[in-house]
């Protein structure tokens, strides 16, 4: 199969009273890596599911090789050599790579002969760059490994259109390098196209030839990579130039040590030590980024703190006293949270926005009066003031919360960690995971200002560009403990790639 | 039936209580094979206990009105299946919870198998034939012991046809792939609700020829207290079984051998605490559930899917 031209002209798709795709044009020429840049909700992923089949554009037309070719279902995509990585995996976790690898396979009979498939599958890896265990049950493997085997998967599927999306967002700067130029090396020969979707300009700068912008459902902007610059493409994405903030950087020295976590052992979900022993330090006034690939223990760590899962053994102090996520210890140590995932990890999705930001303070006067009556008005006037003051929008106390966007849950949830004034700990993970630019932006604002007051913040990020812009210091977890310990300035981002691998 | 195993010592107890476990085993290894097959598809049938209760009672009718005792296991096997289908098609539906409806099926089930059982519960029908197994012996305990139900080897070759299905059939990796995480086996083109169906069916079919077993076996009778919840204790037995159809038919064996621990020692002369060992089988769930619920990780072997939509 020869690899396909594809182009989209004029895809429209709305969903309700959304509009989430306006005459949106898009072509791949054979042979070329195109990336699809955009910010979260700007359509990226619905043109792609109409590319694929998964959803039917409202109007608009798919020519392939120059002939109008309708595709009405994933299997008529496949058929046309389309094949699609999705940004949450689709290997089976409880499967070995063969069954996994098998299990695609169209045509599959109902008895499997194990024999020959397994010889099938060896002669096709023998070609293929990366060594990977046809027993390994897939849920040994780390994320990477997991990458890389649903792009395998694709390429035996004989897969000629590969479309992307976000795939690199699990891996590390190494790993991503490796599939990626793996991927380039393809191209290169002409044995496939690209089509990648990705937020991460250094990724397109440095492996893709074309790039389609979307903005808000709209085509913003197309071009060769060769004639942008990052600049320029966020302007098109953003409709505004994105202002690098400068200001970032504390204007005093750390105080005193104030968080102290003292060989820390805890257990995962699957019963195995998922924190071997960490020691980790936090002084007032100070950011310590903890970067890492996820699923080495940052979630734990997080639960740990925050109260959510036990510990083994290990200590967590803050300035010398002993630590325990009692509502009472809390108040005491000043001690604020922001878990990732919030609407999960830190709100009650159907209650309403004014009572989630109620929950550090409702059992106090004035939300309480006589120790057991709630005063409903006060809580609804703390919910107005503290969306004033964050910007939550739509500003509506009452509404649930789950009805909010992910930026915006972000904030009414940190507008309660931050709302008391007097912040010494704040804990907070992946706060910009899934956030466009500009909540991202406003979310490190209100770190980098709650550090300036005073408070020592400890920061989970698995973007390395967001730790290298915002902490003090950065510690690498790799494996349940800590392996790296550096400053922003003297940071070798080789270096901390390869110790986030594991290979140091 | 019972003899006094007198002259073989030690022995007799150990005779007893294997031809106990190869008796008593079967209702077990039916239903939480069942029960696996519906559980790997990402799917919880609680209503075991209503399934095999209406096989017990559907293969004694059909065996008491045609006089063919298979007949009777094959309709209870097809009514089994009918229920299944029923608990599917409620299981999918879009707010329904797979344990509520499993609870719900219980009822149903028992309560069907109590009112079309009530003209059955007097007389006796044929019962299976039995396999012997003894002739070697004279030792009367021996022989009773070895006369085998024909459905324990039934039981068997189910548990390796299942393990054969989910490792080397298509249509068993996608009951995996179905019960380990439906976004991915939605997002590989499969269709997750049709495999779904068919795995719950079968899996009620399975159960319900187990209840053949409660009737068409000595005493050879219907009444309404015949499974004493070994319908319910089955389902948990596919948890200790790791959701493994070869563990299931070894638990199976174990609760068996734990259910004729009383009526072993009574054939003995050990009369007193008769009810305390009667009580095994259901202090053994108790003990096993405690053993294997910890809430420090997930269980082993458990379908990630499990209970989802």
């Amino acid at each position: 199969m020869t690899v396909p031209h594809l182009e989209a002209r004029g895809i429209s798709k709305h969903f309700g009273s959304l509009k989430a795709l306006d005459d949106v044009s898009l072509e791949v020429a054979p042979g070329t890596f195109h990336a699809l840049l955009g910010e979260n909700g700007a359509g990226k992923s619905t043109i792609v599911k109409c590319l694929m089949g998964f959803y039917h554009a409202d109007a608009g037309e798919i020519y392939i090789d120059g002939a109008l070719t309708p595709i009405a279902s994933p299997q008529e995509a496949r058929h046309l050599g389309l094949g699609m990585v999705f940004q949450h995996f689709t290997l089976i976790p409880a499967m070995t790579v063969a069954e996994n690898l098998v299990l695609a396979r169209p045509g599959l009979p109902l008895v499997i002969d194990w024999k020959a498939e397994t010889k099938q599958l060896e002669a096709f890896l023998d070609r293929a760059p990366f060594r990977v265990d046809l027993r390994a049950r897939v849920d040994t493997l780390s994320a990477g490994q997991k990458q890389k085997i649903e792009i395998l998967k694709e390429l035996y599927l004989r897969t000629r259109l590969l479309i992307l999306d976000e795939p690199t967002s699990v891996l590390t700067r190494d790993e991503a390098d490796e599939v990626l130029g793996y991927i380039r090396g393809l191209v290169n020969e002409g044995k496939l196209s690209v089509l990648l979707i990705t937020h991460k300009f250094r990724e397109v700068m440095a492996y893709c030839d074309q790039v389609t912008l979307l903005r808000r459902g709209r085509f913003a902007g197309a071009g060769k990579t060769a004639d942008l610059d990052p600049s320029r493409m966020a302007e098109m994405m953003m409709g505004e130039a994105r202002v690098q903030n400068e200001s970032m950087r504390p204007k005093a020295a750390p105080g005193p040590s104030v968080l102290r976590i003292e060989d820390l052992h805890a257990r995962g979900d699957n019963g195995l030590e998922a924190l071997h022993g960490v020691n980790l330090t936090v002084r007032a006034g100070e950011i310590v980024g903890i970067a890492g690939v996820s699923g080495n223990g940052q979630r734990e760590l997080v639960e740990v703190i925050a109260g959510q899962r036990g510990a083994d053994s290990g200590r967590i102090g803050v300035k010398g006293e002993d630590h325990r996520p009692t509502r009472a210890m809390l108040r005491k140590h000043q001690f604020y949270t922001l878990p990732e995932e919030p609407l999960k990890n830190a709100a009650v999705a159907r209650m309403s926005v004014a009572e989630n930001m109620a929950f550090g303070v409702f059992d106090e006067p004035p939300f309480q009066r006589w120790g057991f009556l709630l005063d409903r008005a006060a809580i609804t006037q703390l919910g107005r003031d503290l969306i004033a003051r964050f910007s939550v929008r739509p500003p509506l106390p009452d509404a649930p919360i789950g009805e909010l966007s992910g930026g915006n849950v972000q904030r009414a949830i940190l507008a309660r960690e931050l709302s008391n004034g007097q912040v010494r700990v704040l804990v907070a993970a992946n706060p910009c995971f899934g956030l466009d630019f500009k909540a991202v932006d406003s979310i490190h604002e209100l770190l980098v200002e709650t550090r300036n007051q005073g408070a020592a913040v400890l920061l989970v990020s698995e973007d390395l560009d967001e730790l290298l812009m915002l902490a003090d210091r950065i510690v690498v977890m790799t494996g349940g403990a800590i392996v790296l310990e550096t400053t922003p300035e003297d940071a070798d981002p080789a270096a901390i790639g390869r110790h986030m691998a594991g290979h140091h | 039936m019972q003899t006094q195993p007198e002259g073989l010592g030690a022995w007799g107890i150990a005779v007893a209580l294997a031809g106990g476990a190869m008796r008593g085993s079967i209702p077990y290894m039916f239903v939480s094979l069942g029960e696996c097959l519906t559980e790997k598809s990402g799917k919880i049938n609680l209503g075991m206990e209503g399934v095999l209760l209406m096989g017990a009672m559907t293969a004694f009718a059909v065996s008491d009105i045609t006089g063919s005792p298979w007949l009777g296991v094959m309709a209870a096997a097809a009514v089994g299946m009918l229920l299944g289908a029923l608990h599917a098609w409620l299981t999918q539906q879009p707010a329904v919870n797979d344990v509520a409806a499993g609870i719900a099926m219980i009822v149903f089930g028992s309560g069907l198998a109590f009112f079309f059982g009530k003209r059955f519960v007097a007389p006796m029908a044929p019962q299976l034939p039995l396999l012997d197994f003894g002739g070697w012996s004279r030792v009367p305990a021996i022989q009773s012991a070895l006369r085998i139900s024909p459905l324990f080897f039934v039981g068997i070759a189910a548990a390796f046809l299942l393990h054969w299905i989910f490792t080397r059939t298509s249509w068993g990796l996608k009951v995996r792939a179905a019960g380990d995480d439906t976004q991915a086996a939605r997002a590989l083109g499969i269709n997750v609700n049709a495999v779904r169906f068919i795995a719950i069916t079968i899996g009620g079919g399975l159960a319900a020829a187990g209840g053949a077993h409660l009737t068409l076996y000595f005493p050879g009778i219907w009444s309404e207290g015949i499974s004493g919840g070994q319908g319910l204790m089955a389902v948990a037995l596919v948890i200790f079984a790791k959701w493994s159809p070869r563990r299931c038919l070894a638990a199976a064996l174990l609760f068996g051998g734990a259910q004729a621990l009383g009526p072993s020692l009574q054939s003995l002369g050990v009369n007193g605490y008769y009810h305390l060992f009667n009580a095994s089988p259901y202090l053994l769930t108790l003990g096993v559930m405690i053993a294997t619920c910890t809430p420090h990780r997930r269980l082993a072997g458990m379908p990630g899917a499990l209970g989802k939509k």
